[in-house]
């Protein structure tokens, strides 16, 4: 095998690699099989071959990555962290909807030309940013002051992700920044008192619950002794939050507002984003073990499906593949994930550890959303699908993201702990 | 390595959660979601059944089906209708009213295709055809549609099929039924819908998430619709055509022809008619104002519905019932000859004011005695006489097989007068008037030739039936078969010493009673009930004529109709009179 040893003598970490490509191949034959419709389009019918060629530009960019080091990385974290931030700042003001939705601006354009959404590496930047600033601290972070730097790291971009609104970027950006704090070693009672507020705001719609959570959290608090300013913080954070709960209900667009009762009752809006819920279920169960085979699947072809080759394509794996197609696309998931968090553990340094569990972070919080939003187990974000759904600027991110991996793999294999893990 | 391990855990257990999730979804709950997919692409589209074909009784058609076109339209929702129709209504004409209606079916049947036209004419179906592409959702499909040769002759009898309505779906007789299905509306129709009814098919088409149609589906088979096997009736269409053709346009009345022995409907026309093709795929509402406004009420049918005062025809009852008590027999005189009128009260005048002299029962009946039967109905009695016709049948239907047959009226005892006229509002007179076919005696004239059925033959009436069962047959005459020949030769006498020999047909003895009905303040009715061959009775009929003033008039009709049924049988001469 002269490939395979020519991959170790560079010591690329060809499982790693393999499942990505596999991952990527995959994506690739369900867009193509998206665009495989009884009434023509165009627009979709050529959405494979527009991605096969953004993975073989990703390919090319990944070689480059790979040739580059750990450090070199380390440094551009932040330049680029401070690019995307920009950039994110400029999509407030340029922005477009891209046809989405017209009051959310999530894509850079030039003369018409989408170029991508700037969200999409912010997540890259503030990865290894976080990455690049946790590293820096010799100690785990020992209480909530403690986390100014690596919160205000995450704060900035994810505020103007959230100012678009982008709410399923902005909870990727939350995912990263908890898994990462947890990797850095903060004690999971810190993490509880940092979530606290968001959960109270979730649990605030029902009083009885929200009373539960919070006796649990004022015994956690008197139980773990943080400072007293900040147990006091805390409880008052989550008192607040807890009362103002309806009213920043008010302040959600009713789009959002929608979106997140319909998660609850797909029901209530069978017209709209309940329809694609409701039409999601339906391809997936119809699916059955075997699925009705691939480009067969009648809710994509009939367009009973929605976002087929973008967001829902999940639900087309479920269709066309079954239950089968839908346990292989997990499996390779699930080894990635195990396979990045391996790299993570393995890293020589602190740096490249942290950076890799967030890049896992990331991937997992968009799997988890996305595919969980197809059987309605999520409420519908439009978050997609990492080497599945269509959207260039994504796919080349994520193979970013594995060239970040395969690097730091190739430095940190056969290291003892970097970080004490 | 311990954040290693919780990371590993956290993330086997996420996609074991997931996983669980799929397979709930894709293994166990995976039937109910097909079927959710299934109806999602999956369109019925009905395939409406031909009905059963109905015969008379020589294998003539009476109701047929000829090719046809519905073009209805599938919607998911009724704005998408409305805006559909609007957009058809670019191309062909389609007023607000089946606008309308389209909307009303949608409402009733959302899943199936709302019908826009029944039935279509060849240019609408060719001009959408062209333009197809334009209109997702458009169907076009043959749909039989009834035809009835005869139409205007079979009105009374065969009835129409149209639209099943809002009232009827609702109905436990309609149970399993559609809305937008045909069924029959009345007659033959109505009362053999079950056995008539086409058995629905269905083609399944696949359809788009905005309802355009892709393709027929291949997925489930369609279902041919089917055909009931066709329904023999026993009537005679030639003779049904005849009644039509003779009752002139401007007449009024009704003709029932039964085979005496079976019950047979041989004809059964109503008169003035219509023509029920009209009728067909939904009535214009202009057409059938018309039809409600006519003064002469074609929509009623009068052979079964139209109950008139019997008249002469009446006396044949009262013969019999005294008969029956033994009071007289055919040679019985009574104690007062016929001076022109009979004092009881009052004077109770003689349709002849010569009189008739001293007469026997069945000379009376031969010349329709009025003063001979007043005396008669006096020995008899107004409780017996009542009793009388209630056994003889007058006070109930004829239990004929089709729908909405009318009760005759017929007081069943003397509680009637005083429910209608008060303890004291009347008196025993009314017997005289009763004998004779008059006051409160109103008989359809399907319940006449009932009555005459069992005259016809030994005593047993037969229920008249237009579709061939068995013969059920009643024993309501308790006479001798000496009492019975006897009135079966005084009614032949009536005949051969009468008045109405401008009615004779040559070869042929018909035994039949004219009547003259008093209606005022129209003019009087016309009446003939009889049979025929005399000797040895093939049809039974009855005929009236509404202000044909005289019983010789519906006797020159019913001989003809008779004759022509008979033809075959020619041999001996005959004689009417009244």
């Amino acid at each position: 095998m002269p490939f395979t040893s020519v991959l170790r003598r560079q010591s690329i970490d060809f499982p790693l690699l393999l499942i990505a490509l596999l991952l990527t191949g995959f994506g690739i034959a369900m867009v193509f099989s998206a665009g495989q419709i009884d009434a023509p389009s165009t627009l979709i019918a050529g959405a494979w071959k527009r991605q096969s060629a953004w993975f073989a530009l990703s390919l090319v960019v990944t070689w480059v990555v790979t040739r580059g080091s750990v450090r070199l990385i380390e440094w551009s974290a932040w330049p680029l962290y401070a690019l995307s931030c920009a950039l994110l700042v400029l999509v407030l003001f340029v922005g477009t909807g891209a046809g989405t939705a017209a009051s959310v601006k999530g894509w850079l354009s030039i003369g018409g030309i989408r170029l991508g959404q700037p969200a999409e590496l912010a997540k890259l930047a503030t990865t290894l940013m976080l990455a690049r600033v946790l590293a820096a601290q010799r100690e785990p972070p020992r209480s909530l002051v403690d986390l100014w730097r690596p919160l205000l790291v995450v704060g900035i971009p994810w505020l103007l992700v959230m100012k678009q609104p982008d709410l399923g970027t902005g909870i990727v950006f939350i995912g990263i920044c908890f898994a990462m704090l947890f990797w850095a070693g903060v004690q999971w009672q810190l993490l509880v008192m940092l979530a606290s507020p968001g959960i109270s705001l979730v649990l605030a719609f029902s009083t009885g619950i929200w009373g539960a959570w919070f006796l649990m959290l004022v015994a956690l608090v008197l139980w773990y002794r943080p400072y007293l300013a900040e147990g006091v913080v805390v409880i008052v954070a989550n008192v607040v939050t807890g009362v103002v709960a309806p009213l920043l209900w008010d302040k959600l667009k009713p789009y959002q507002q929608k979106r997140l009762l319909v998660f609850l009752d797909p029901s209530i809006d069978m017209k709209g984003s309940g329809y694609h819920v409701t039409q999601s279920k339906v391809a997936i169960g119809s699916g059955g073990l075997f699925g009705q085979g691939f480009t067969q699947g009648s809710q994509k072809r009939l367009q009973f499906l929605p976002e087929r080759h973008t967001d829902f394509i999940f639900s087309v794996v479920g269709e066309e593949l079954g239950f089968l197609g839908v346990s292989l696309a997990l499996a390779l998931f699930l080894a990635l994930f195990l396979r990045s968090t391996r790299v993570a553990s393995r890293a020589n340094d602190a740096f490249p550890s942290l950076a890799a569990f967030g890049l896992v972070a990331a991937w997992f919080v968009h799997v988890m959303v996305n595919v969980g939003m197809t059987l309605n187990l999520m409420p519908v974000t439009g978050i997609p699908l990492p080497f599945f759904s269509y959207g260039p600027s994504f796919l080349l991110v994520s193979w970013i993201a594995v060239a970040v991996l395969l690097r730091i793999s190739a430095e940190g294999r056969g290291q003892p702990d970097a970080i004490g893990l | 390595m311990r954040r290693a391990r919780v990371a590993r855990g956290l993330l086997f257990a996420s996609f074991l959660a997931l996983g669980a999730a799929f397979f709930r979804a894709q293994v166990l709950e995976s039937a109910a979601y097909a079927l959710q997919a299934e109806s999602n692409r999956l369109r019925e589209v009905p395939l409406p059944g031909a009905r059963g074909i109905i015969y008379d009784r020589k294998g003539e058609i009476i109701a047929e089906n000829l090719p046809g076109y519905s073009v209805s339209i599938l919607s998911p929702t009724e704005d998408s209708l409305r805006s559909a129709l609007r957009t058809l209504s670019q191309v062909v004409t389609i007023d607000s009213a089946q606008q309308a209606l389209a909307v009303r079916r949608y409402r009733r049947a959302p899943t199936r295709p709302a019908v826009i036209f029944n039935d279509a004419s060849f240019q609408v179906v060719s001009v959408l055809e062209e333009r197809r592409v334009e209109f997702p959702g458009l169907i076009i499909q043959s749909a039989p549609k009834r035809y009835y040769p005869d139409g205007e002759a079979m009105a009374a009898l065969v009835g129409y099929t149209g639209e099943i309505s809002e009232d009827e779906l609702a109905r436990d007789r309609f149970e399993g039924y559609k809305a937008g299905q045909q069924i029959g509306k009345a007659g033959v129709e109505l009362e053999y819908e079950e056995q008539l009814r086409g058995r629905e098919g269905s083609r399944f088409v696949e359809v788009d998430a905005r309802n355009r149609v892709v393709r027929d589906a291949g997925v489930r088979p369609d279902v041919q619709p089917e055909a009931p096997p066709p329904l023999r009736t026993n009537i005679d269409l030639d003779l049904q055509k005849y009644a039509h053709d003779y009752f002139a346009d401007s007449l009024r009345g009704a003709v029932v022809a039964l085979e005496p022995t079976t019950g047979g409907v041989l004809a059964l026309y109503s008169a003035p008619s219509y023509d029920i093709n009209r009728f067909v795929g939904g009535v214009s509402s202009a057409f059938f104002q018309t039809l409600l406004s006519d003064p002469h009420t074609p929509l009623v049918n009068r052979a079964i519905q139209g109950t008139y005062p019997p008249a002469s025809t009446w006396k044949l009852a009262t013969a019999v019932i005294g008969l029956q008590l033994g009071l007289v027999t055919m040679d019985t005189r009574m104690e007062q000859p016929c001076t022109g009128g009979y004092y009881y009260g009052r004077v109770f005048k003689c349709w002849d004011k010569r009189g008739h002299g001293d007469v026997t029962l069945a000379q009376a009946i031969a010349k329709s005695c009025d003063v001979y039967f007043y005396q008669l109905g006096l020995k008899i009695g107004l409780n017996r006489l009542l009793a009388g016709g209630v056994k003889l049948g007058f006070g109930e239907k004829t239990g004929i097989d089709i729908p909405n047959e009318r009760t005759p009226t017929w007081p069943e005892n003397t509680d009637y007068f005083d429910r209608k006229y008060g303890a004291r509002g009347w008196n025993k007179s009314v017997a005289l008037s009763l004998s004779i076919g008059q006051a409160n005696n109103a008989q359809t004239p399907l319940n006449m030739a009932r009555f005459y059925t069992a005259l016809a033959t030994d005593g047993r009436a037969a229920t008249p039936q237009v579709v061939a069962h068995e013969p059920e047959r009643k024993q309501i005459l308790d006479l001798t078969p000496e009492q019975l020949d006897g009135v079966k030769l005084a009614l032949a006498d009536v005949v051969s010493r009468g008045t109405a020999a401008g009615a004779r047909i040559q070869g042929l003895t018909i035994a039949g009673k004219t009547g003259t009905a008093q209606v005022p303040p129209l003019k009087d009715f016309a009446w003939f009930v009889g049979y025929a061959p005399a000797d040895e009775p093939k049809i039974v009929l009855a005929i009236v004529i509404e202000e044909g003033l005289h019983g010789s008039t519906a006797a020159r009709v019913a001989t003809k109709l008779m004759e022509r049924y008979l033809k075959a049988q020619l041999t001996m001469t005959s004689v009417i009179s009244d």
